[in-house]
């Protein structure tokens, strides 16, 4: 039995008509229309289109909730395999439809859905919400858009796992995946400086992000009476560490109470931390976390309190949208508890 | 300068009761390399034993936890000896002719040293991620005496592996090489006068010195304590640096990557072609944010002055040195020299993470070296060299890493130069 696809595309490639056309609403035919017959027959019988929706991108732009709620109700009864839009190149409401629809059924109805659009496609800001294969931008791309297309839409009804990006021609959509490469790293990292010399194009195997940056909190006016919450990276756990916190790339953090601890000794505390020699750290825990000055502050009048618990993980190789969560998860916690303020160890 | 290396190839190892290579098949004969071994006050104070094993291409074994890689060269020509500082004297090596016994490296394993030690599997997966699953390894798997400290631990096993090698390189003394190569760079005007109009490229190659277990030695000295100076290339070829860090083993330089800088290696594939390749800065990754300035200060000052137009960047370890990375990157790039890096990713298991600590958008031109946090199945071996009784605490395991059948679950980072950041490997990420 093959594979049953649906598969979206507007008035111009179903053949109604350009421009003017573009106002129709939303129609269902049966079998495959246009640029379907591509995928077809890539396919080899293995999947077949049982039917292909033709829409007007003026329409779709301009009644997207009723288009919407209509394809989706077709899409559901039809329940396929894979839902597929366009490739729409670089017509820029086309794109959007493909895009928006196809996201639409991938979230409603849990279908898988694949698109192909530019680069530039205005559609193609959402490339990390639906898959998207990169094509030309005019239609004259279609013969190389189509076996892409319809390679990566067999993997998704078979659900085979995706390779790389560059691989499977879909744009980046912000998940790095491995690969091998022909050539080892060193020798791509010449011809990428040979092209930048020469002032040729040359694609990064890894764009830079945009780093979030944090603005500082408002001075606390008086310390005295202010609770202070000891948190680490640095991996400072009881001895034995019950929770398992990892060495490197820790999937959670551990609370621990220091309720009466007037300072950590090397018999009841260690760090977990797998990026540093523990030794100074495990025979002076004080030293990541430090219980023993901060308990003397507290005699001292300088600070209100010690919070009861700290929280600590493991910083080495964690990654920040870890990270991110653990403190999510704690600052609340620490709010809760009336905390003003928290001393952050790293290592 | 201009060094000669002349590479042996090795097709087997076995146990003898001599030590010799003969039509490529290198005997060895353990006690004699545990003697020469054993000739260091370190490896006298601090190891209880040492237990030779030699794991091959293709066989079911794993190496774990994997501390060091190192190629066996001997110097037959010219100044100096191999590992100079270290184990030969000091004097400056990189010219002449030096031996390589090519196809095999000296590994060392045993009882862990830090938590960041590695695993090599010669067959299944993890090998498809390890060079070193295609070289014939010599295995010295060192137990420590009990009660050593970390520190002293790791120095004596840097020692007794880098002495082994040296025992082994020295039998390929008096052989013919089957294939002989030559690296050769200029001084500063004999190279613009040799090589007109050709762009001038250096390599600016960054060293683990985070400390606490990552360090990396130059001529035997710390190279947290050295700042950015230069170096030819083929000083590298006859081990001037060395591994002594402990960082996580998918992206450490062990001794064998130092060996066979691919960096320098690709380069000089285009000396005198397309580039005139100048000569090679090193710089170090320490963890203070004023060694940090002053590094990259000295690295960009060094550029400059050499009047270079291109370098190619590498990092070591990952995080902290990340911040080394962008500095080297943006004051080359802020005074017109014009860079490529080399890293790899922490982007988490679900690849979703932003994979570098710090990013800044002149880095336009960056190589990966794959996402070290990606999950793989390990399957079980016939036989393992070393324990695996740190699998579950290596950086890159969890608590039930090892499961009862002997496969492991991991991420990347346990494998053994797996994401290498000189680009030794063929892996990447997108």
């Amino acid at each position: 039995m093959s594979y049953r696809v649906v598969h979206y595309i507007n008035q111009f490639f179903a053949n109604v008509g350009g421009e003017e056309m573009a106002h129709i609403a939303p129609e269902l035919r049966e079998g495959k229309v246009g640029p379907g017959l591509a995928f077809e027959t890539q396919w080899k019988g293995e999947a077949v289109i049982v039917n292909t929706i033709v829409c007007g991108d003026s329409y779709f732009a301009e009644h997207e909730k009723e288009a919407k709620e209509q394809i989706l109700a077709w899409v559901k009864e039809i329940n396929p395999d894979l839902f597929i839009a366009g490739p729409a190149f670089n017509a820029g409401r086309y794109g959007y439809a493909c895009a928006n629809i196809a996201l639409e059924v991938q979230t409603v109805l849990d279908i898988p859905v694949l698109t192909g659009m530019y680069k530039e496609n205005p559609g193609a800001d959402m490339k990390d919400k639906i898959l998207i294969v990169e094509t030309a931008n005019s239609a004259a791309g279609m013969r190389k858009a189509a076996p892409t297309m319809a390679k990566l839409a067999m993997k998704l009804m078979k659900g085979e796992e995706l390779a790389a990006s560059c691989v499977d021609g879909y744009l980046p959509n912000g998940i790095r995946r491995n690969f091998f490469e022909k050539e080892r790293g060193a020798k791509r990292a010449v011809k990428m400086l040979l092209a930048k010399l020469n002032d040729q194009p040359f694609v990064t195997e890894f764009p830079m992000p945009d780093f979030d940056r944090v603005e500082p909190g408002k001075a606390i006016a008086d310390m005295s009476k202010a609770t202070v919450a000891l948190c680490t990276s640095g991996g400072i756990v009881p001895k034995g560490n019950p929770d398992h916190i990892e060495s490197s790339s820790a999937s959670h953090y551990g609370e621990y109470d220091i309720e009466g601890v007037e300072t950590l000794t090397a018999e009841g505390w260690a760090t977990a931390h797998g990026g540093y020699d523990p030794v100074y750290a495990n025979d002076e825990p004080n030293r990541v976390l430090p219980v023993d000055v901060l308990r003397q502050m507290e005699k001292e009048g300088k600070i209100g309190k010690l919070h009861r618990y700290f929280y600590t993980t493991v910083g080495n190789g964690t990654a920040v949208a870890s990270s991110k969560a653990f403190a999510a998860e704690y600052a609340q916690k620490l709010l809760r508890d009336g905390v003003h303020a928290v001393i952050m160890t790293s290592t | 300068m201009k060094l000669e290396l002349g590479f042996i190839q090795i097709k087997d190892i076995q146990f003898s009761n001599e030590c010799a290579v003969k039509d490529g098949i290198l005997y060895v004969n353990a006690d004699d390399v545990k003697a020469f071994v054993y000739e260091n006050d370190d490896v006298k104070a601090y190891i209880e034993s040492i237990e030779l094993d030699i794991a091959k291409p293709g066989e079911s074994v794993r190496i774990t936890p994997v501390k060091d890689v190192i190629e066996p060269r001997v110097k037959v020509e010219g100044p100096g000896g191999i590992f100079p500082g270290v184990v030969s004297k000091v004097d400056t090596v990189g010219s002449g002719k030096t031996h390589v016994l090519k196809g095999m490296a000296v590994v060392t394993a045993g009882k862990i040293v830090g938590f960041q030690e590695g695993i090599i599997d010669m067959t299944g997966t993890g090998a498809q991620y390890t060079p070193f699953s295609k070289t014939l390894n010599l295995v010295l798997v060192v137990k420590p005496v009990a009660g050593t400290k970390q520190h002293d631990y790791e120095r004596a096993v840097r020692f007794a592996g880098l002495r082994a090698a040296t025992f082994i390189g020295e039998l390929g003394r008096n052989l013919v090489p089957d294939e002989t190569k030559t690296y050769e760079t200029y001084g500063v005007i004999e190279g613009y006068n040799k090589l007109p109009g050709l762009p001038r490229v250096g390599y600016l190659h960054m060293l683990q010195t985070q400390g606490l277990l990552h360090d990396t030695y130059v001529y035997g000295v710390d190279a947290k304590r050295i700042v950015a100076t230069l170096l030819n290339p083929t000083e590298t070829m006859d081990g001037a640096i060395l591994s002594g860090n402990c960082v996580s083993a998918c992206d450490k330089n062990t001794t064998y990557h130092h060996l066979n800088n691919p960096v320098v290696a690709e380069l000089f594939e285009q000396h005198g072609k397309t580039i005139n390749y100048v000569c090679n800065i090193i710089t170090n990754e320490n963890v203070y944010l004023a060694d940090k300035q002053r590094g990259s200060d000295w690295a960009a000052k060094l550029t400059k002055l050499l009047d270079l137009d291109a370098v190619i960047v590498s990092e070591e370890g990952f995080g902290n040195p990340d911040a080394d990375l962008i500095m080297n990157c943006v004051k080359n790039e802020k005074q017109g020299i014009k860079t490529v890096l080399i890293t790899d990713e922490y982007a988490g298991q679900d690849g979703k993470s932003q994979s570098l600590a710090d990013s800044d958008p002149l880095a336009d031109a960056v190589v990966s070296g794959g996402n070290a946090n990606m999950v793989i199945v390990l399957p079980p071996m016939d036989k393992v060299i070393g324990t695996l009784d740190f699998v579950d605490v290596i950086a890159g395991g969890h608590a039930g890493s090892l499961r009862p059948d002997g496969s492991i679950e991991a991420e990347l980072q346990v494998i053994t130069g797996a994401t290498n950041e000189m680009g030794f490997n063929c892996m990447s990420a997108r």
